[in-house]
């Protein structure tokens, strides 16, 4: 176990050093220079130089590498070109606004995909059962861009009921320690911060959830089938046991591991999902923040964001593996 | 040779023409595809002709609406019918030319690392795990950003992202044909490996890329959108559904029928290149026919 642990840890590490190498060099052998896009009109070319030098950028690609590499493994990881903020501080603010959304939608397509996937086992000798695998087949079709607009029309503009852009109204006046301001203001029990930033998560979260709702729904229900026929599942039948009770307590233990597995991955899709999603709905998480810093050419922004998402990828993955491990009895002394 | 597919051609087109999701997919891509190619006489008006007096009115039902703009008209006047048939050129032209080329790169790669093994593959799939550990969208972003707005940079950074979910299938698809009998039997004739590859497995893992190819076309349009919505994609003057998002979020509450009538595109082409992939995969699969 120990020596899986080490090794996935081995891996993890070549392959975040794989896309620290790649987006260092995406950035530095395509067109485009960071310091044109800062230069007010009237600058000489000694002041161009000497904001070069400032950034390190008049340094070989090599030099340039290393040096970056040296830094962040000090924790450095450099000046934001268009905000002029330290990169460290910007991510610590706006990372767990995305985190906390992506966990909101992660919650609410499992429960959801959960429910609908043993809802459609019971009922899948009765007519209506196809009908719920076209509906989730449709679901399966939609991805989050397209859910956001629709949710966009639905509750911002037919139903105006739902706040269509940002994380708390500027209106109330709320204060937070830490930039998580759904775990706060639930943790101290300030209910009306609670409600008002729910409202705002609400769209964003559907819109990245539903899609993975779709795809939990879809495994979990072939997971549960091929569960329902195994012989325990048909002993505990005879015995006289509940259906309900037959799927909850016998077939689901059995379908959670490989619904897990694909739940991790489809995991790491829906926090890719969050770049556009929070664009959408203009919520200040890093997601948001990536567009502008790539629109902007903010070299190391874009390269500590780059760095944030594949370590979520990298530790989702690693999450998912212990877990589908634990969920599964057979794999515990592989 | 033949063996492994037993049925002729004929019998496989009739088989795709019978499915009814490839009739109801494929039916509405050839509609967009006759929309695409005959906009300039199907759409009532120039989708850049502009009138400022007649800006934002109403679809047809609606007060307010001006007969010829069935569709109603966006905030500088410019018909919205018009402009989401012309945005159908740009959505179907990155949706084959990008999914054609990711295919072709994917396929030959893990077509690569599934014959030969070894070092070969090891390269190859270490290269598609880094690749998959970025967020596709932030990466599109990143590759147009860098290279510069423009069909051609849309086209591309699909390709340089969505290889991968070739290559995987690719790869899986070609080591279990290669442990197959025909295979093995090709191999005790003595056929070059090349010919082994290219005349006896690409044929039968064509089938599985095929259905992916139109999958793969309904995520290209989405990310053509995305990137339109951006800002990343073509000039603003050439029509494109994710512009007109765009700009239909912008003048939400003046008329929703900016954002409503691409979307709607949007949803309906997705859907039926998802259907046609689905029933592509059924009906060309001898297997999963009977």
């Amino acid at each position: 176990m120990n020596s899986v642990a080490a090794q996935r840890l081995v891996m993890a590490a070549v392959t975040l050093l794989g896309v620290a190498t790649i987006v260092f060099v995406l950035l530095r052998v395509v067109p485009g220079d960071p310091i044109a896009m800062m230069i007010s009109p009237g600058a000489t070319p000694a002041d161009i130089a000497a904001l070069r030098a400032h950034y390190g950028l008049d340094a070989s690609l090599p030099v340039q590498f290393l040096a970056w590499m040296k830094d962040l493994l000090r924790g450095d990881f450099g000046t934001s070109i268009s905000l002029h903020r330290n990169v460290l501080e910007l991510l610590a603010e706006r990372l767990p606004a995305t985190l906390e959304l992506a966990a909101a939608a992660l919650v609410f397509a499992t429960c959801l995909g959960g429910a609908i996937a043993v809802f459609a086992t019971l009922i899948s000798d009765f007519a209506i059962a196809p009908l719920v695998d076209a509906v989730n087949g449709l679901f399966l079709a939609v991805p989050d861009f397209i859910w956001a607009f629709a949710l966009v029309l639905l509750f911002g503009v037919f139903l105006p009921v739902l706040p269509l852009s940002g994380r708390i109204d500027p209106g109330l006046d709320e204060r937070f320690l830490t930039p998580f301001y759904l775990l706060e203001s639930l943790v101290t029990f300030r209910l009306a911060a609670v409600a008002d930033v729910t409202r705002h998560m609400i769209m964003p979260t559907l819109a990245l959830g539903l899609p993975l709702a779709a795809i939990i729904t879809r495994v979990l229900k072939e997971s549960l089938r091929e569960a329902m026929v195994q012989d325990y599942v048909l002993l505990a039948r005879l015995k006289g046991m509940s259906r309900l009770r037959l799927v909850l307590q016998e077939a689901l233990r059995n379908a959670i591991a490989p619904t897990l597995a694909l739940t991790g991955v489809q995991f790491t899709f829906l926090i890719g999902g969050t770049v556009i999603v929070e664009r959408i709905f203009a919520y200040p998480g890093i997601g948001n923040m990536a567009v502008d810093a790539v629109i902007n050419r903010d070299l190391p922004l874009i390269q500590g964001l780059a760095l944030v998402f594949g370590a979520l990828f990298i530790v989702v993955n690693v999450i998912v593996d212990l877990l589908v491990v634990a969920a599964n009895p057979r794999m515990r002394n592989v | 040779m033949k063996a492994a597919s037993p049925h002729g051609i004929g019998e496989t087109l009739r088989a795709c023409a019978r499915d009814p999701k490839v009739i109801a997919g494929g039916g509405f891509v050839l509609f967009l595809l006759i929309l695409a190619l005959a906009a300039p006489w199907i759409a009532p008006k120039d989708p850049l002709e502009q009138d400022l007096i007649l800006g934002a009115t109403p679809p047809l039902g609606f007060a307010g609406a001006q007969p010829g703009n069935w569709l109603g008209t966006d905030d500088l006047g410019r018909d919205v019918l018009s402009r989401a048939i012309y945005g159908s050129r740009i959505a179907l032209t990155v949706a084959f030319v990008a999914s054609s080329l990711a295919a072709t790169l994917g396929a030959t790669l893990g077509l690569l690392a599934g014959w030969y093994r070894g070092w070969v593959d090891v390269v190859i799939s270490r290269l598609v795990e880094i690749w998959m550990a970025f967020p596709p969208v932030l990466l599109s972003i990143l590759l147009v950003a860098v290279v510069g707005a423009g069909v051609g940079s849309v086209i591309g950074a699909i390709v340089i992202i969505d290889w991968t979910r070739f290559c995987r299938v690719v790869r899986a698809e070609t080591m279990g044909q290669a442990r197959s009998d025909y295979v093995t039997a090709a191999r005790a004739i003595g056929f070059p490996q090349m010919r082994i590859l290219i005349r006896e497995i690409f044929p039968n893992v064509l089938p599985v890329l095929i259905a992916l190819i139109s999958l793969e076309m309904g995520i290209a349009v989405i990310v053509e959108a995305i990137l339109s919505f951006v800002g990343l994609s073509v000039s603003s003057d050439v029509p494109t559904w994710g512009g007109m998002i765009a700009q239909g979020r912008q003048i939400l509450h003046q008329g929703w029928w900016v954002l409503s009538t691409p979307l709607l595109a949007l949803f309906l082409t997705v859907l039926a290149f998802n259907l046609l992939g689905e029933g592509l995969r059924r009906a060309l699969d001898p297997v999963m026919r009977r």
